[in-house]
């Protein structure tokens, strides 16, 4: 036990002394506080207002004066044309582009929805299109209406927005529910989970091709078991992902927090959130800052920082023992590609199917391969945020923890007979036949 | 008593029979040589002593008890395939080798020092293994095997990959751990490397021992007859006493070197005092077959019986 824990602590000190686990680990959390903040950082960056000039015949716009990041500018229609149009366009640097509405010869609004021309310089970008259109389509609907001799402020009257509400009856108090945080939750933490069980599993196939082509894993097998040596290698490096997990959780949320308190003091003040009352999509940063409190609530975070751990250490520690045992058949990394695509098939399927989780959390396949131990790690953090019944998670980790077992006793036969080969490159029925080597 | 005591040790892998019967005895404190060519099983049977791999069947003793787990940290074992993680520091990856075998933290860091200052690489302490030369290293990996002072030492192919004169210190160390009664095993193809220091010896070709003797008894059991003379004079003597056989005979750098076969004792007396009554007698010894012509000579015997 004394020589496992000595693997142990040289498996890990070696590793966490490096200069790039310091380094990645502290600018990862960096990164997600970036990524997290993003659409709120965005919104503070100052915006290049588009200028367009507009040759509006049948006067539609109305004079309209753009929105934030757009400036409409008018030409009058009785002295310009559309070639004085397009010219003006060409001389002047500043006028992103040139939006010409032509009024036909009877003013039919159909003829205008269809003749309606933009002029610019290369591409337009799609949300200037998008806006132009909507705004003429709202217009040109107005027109026809009032054609019609429908009053505009019955039409305003008569316009309705739905507040749709989802409540969930499964749970005993019913709560509101939040699909889309809900999503990215279990998204993350899938990825994020698919990444480390790929990344600290091959962290520990190379380690092992490390020791037996320098030649030092006899000298150290004439000491200890292999078993204990690739036991205590798998734990080792355990401790590594977990300590960066842990770091990166609490810098993340240290982070996160933070650089909101900091950049955006004024935003938390509740008097301003609450003036802000009404016009909320000027104070974007304040909302989104408000829905992430929000989110912290409505998720359960230690079910998930649990369950996050408890898939980790066991989804890496059983393609850890596999991918140790390819390790410690082949002389080689390039030798070992050839066994390690048939072993991450299941760990690349699950996160394919991760993809569906957003469609749908609750379909068949996506339950069915959230117990499948091979799976399970990934497709059960998607599903958790939306709740999962205990007894599945409970079954889920039972079904992984003996598949793990089962398959860290099978590495340790193949990994005891593979490490003292050399020299030639095994085939799957020679790994079968070294399973039966007796000790 | 027996350092190592093995009988009837077998071992197959699959179909591929490595080891077949195989029974050994290795007497305590003395140098003792597993000889034989690649392949024949050496290294296996050298991985069961070491418990890395176990027998099909058979048996093998340790100082008198049956080998088990707790015997590991009294043997020192130098693998013939041998290295140290790269990117370690020496110091730091000798007291990691030398707790696994068993040694306290304190322990080792004291036998460590006084093995390094006595090697002289006491300053490589905080270096990379990278940095070092491939004999520095090796040095390093001879300390590790000796560090924890185990009664028995096991080389694997132990001068391969030396220069000459780290060969040479090492070899001295052995035979000074081996005088404080240290029993040691080399195991090489390489017959001549270690034929003047083993006192007994086993030859292994294909998965079996097919000789085991203390080494000066197998040699006299080979004697041939055959005698070299180093000799000066006008001309070769035109007679030879009684029983003295000239086989060849060379003139080189000055002197004859003249190859007898001498069927008996006072034949040799008689020849003495020719050759010193005709000429100058710079020398007169046996010929002693090596190693490697008994071997070839049991070998061939084998397959033609």
């Amino acid at each position: 036990m004394d020589k496992i824990l000595l693997i142990i602590k040289r498996e890990y000190l070696s590793r966490v002394r490096k200069k790039s686990f310091l380094l990645l680990t502290i600018v990862g959390p960096i990164l997600f506080a970036l990524l997290m903040l993003a659409p709120s950082l965005m919104m503070l960056l100052p915006q290049s207002e588009k200028a367009i000039v507009v040759l509006d015949q049948p006067n539609l716009m109305d004079r309209h004066k753009g929105s934030d990041e757009l400036q409409f500018q008018y030409a009058n229609p009785s002295t310009y044309t559309v070639e004085d149009l397009k010219q003006m366009l060409r001389d002047n640097e500043d006028l992103y582009a040139a939006l010409y509405i032509p009024s036909g010869e009877s003013w039919d609004p159909d003829y205008i929805s269809s003749n309606v021309v933009f002029f610019a310089r290369g591409d337009i970008s799609m949300q200037v299109e998008s806006y132009v259109r909507d705004y003429l389509q709202k217009q040109i609907t107005d027109e026809k209406l009032k054609v019609l001799g429908v009053d505009p402020l019955v039409i305003a009257g008569a316009k309705t927005s739905v507040k749709l509400r989802t409540i969930d009856i499964s749970k005993t108090v019913e709560t509101e529910t939040h699909a889309g945080p809900k999503m990215i939750v279990g998204m993350v933490s899938g990825f994020i989970l698919y990444f480390f069980i790929f990344i600290y599993g091959s962290m520990v196939m190379r380690s092992v091709i490390e020791e037996k082509t320098n030649r030092i894993v006899e000298v150290i097998i004439s000491s200890v078991r292999p078993f204990q040596l690739l036991l205590g290698k798998i734990l080792g490096v355990a401790m590594v992902g977990l300590t960066q997990f842990g770091i990166w959780v609490v810098l993340t949320m240290l982070l996160v927090f933070g650089v909101s308190f900091l950049l955006l003091p004024s935003l938390m003040d509740p008097e301003v959130i609450a003036s802000s009352g009404g016009m909320v999509e000027d104070n974007g940063m304040a909302e989104a800052l408000l829905s992430g409190l929000d989110f912290a609530a409505m998720i359960n975070i230690p079910l998930v920082v649990g369950c996050f751990v408890y898939y980790f250490l066991f989804g890496y520690i059983l393609y850890g023992a596999l991918l140790a045992a390819v390790g410690s058949a082949v002389d080689s990394e390039t030798d070992a590609q050839q066994f390690v695509l048939p072993v991450s098939i299941p760990l690349i399927l699950s996160i394919i199917v991760l993809m569906r989780v957003i469609n749908d959390p609750d379909s068949s396949l996506v339950v069915i391969m959230s117990y499948i131990p091979f799976t399970s790690p990934v497709l059960m953090m998607a599903r958790l945020p939306f709740g999962v019944a205990p007894w599945e998670l409970l079954l889920s980790m039972f079904f992984l923890l003996l598949t793990t077992v089962f398959f860290v006793w099978i590495s340790g036969r193949i990994y005891r007979t593979g490490i003292l080969m050399y020299g030639k490159k095994p085939t799957f029925k020679e790994l079968y036949k070294w399973l039966f080597y007796q000790e | 008593m027996l350092a190592i005591h093995c009988d009837k040790v077998t071992k197959s892998y699959g179909e591929k029979v490595i080891l077949d019967g195989v029974s050994l005895e290795v007497p305590e404190g003395k140098i003792f040589g597993l000889l034989g060519p690649n392949g024949a099983g050496k290294t296996t049977l050298i991985r069961i002593i070491n418990q890395i791999t176990g027998p099909d069947s058979g048996s093998v003793s340790f100082f008198g008890e049956k080998l088990s787990r707790h015997h590991i940290s009294r043997v020192g074992y130098l693998p013939e395939e041998r290295g140290l993680y790269r990117k370690m520091k020496v110091g730091e990856q000798a007291l990691y080798l030398a707790q696994l075998k068993g040694l306290s933290a304190a322990d080792a860091r004291k036998k460590l020092r006084y093995w390094f200052e006595k090697m002289d690489i006491i300053d490589w302490w905080d270096k990379e293994v990278q940095a070092l030369s491939k004999g520095m290293a090796q040095k390093v990996q001879f300390i590790v095997t000796v560090l924890h002072e185990p009664d028995l030492l096991i080389f694997d192919e132990p001068f391969s990959g030396f220069d000459p004169v780290n060969a040479n210190l090492i070899k001295d160390e052995i035979l000074e751990i081996n005088q404080k009664g240290t029993t040691i095993m080399f195991s090489t193809h390489r017959m001549e490397s270690v034929e003047a220091l083993c006192e007994n010896i086993a030859l292994v070709n294909q998965s079996q021992v097919i000789l085991q003797s203390p080494l000066r008894a197998l040699k006299e059991s080979y004697r041939s007859n055959a005698w070299v003379v180093e000799w000066f004079g006008e001309s070769l003597p035109s007679q030879w006493p009684q029983d003295v056989e000239l086989v060849d005979y060379e003139f080189l750098g000055g002197r004859y070197t003249i190859q007898f076969r001498i069927h008996s004792q006072s034949a040799v007396s008689n020849l003495v005092s020719v050759l010193m009554a005709q000429g100058t007698l710079f020398g007169l010894q046996e010929k002693l077959p090596s190693l490697q012509d008994i071997f070839i000579e049991r070998v061939t015997n084998k397959t033609n019986g």
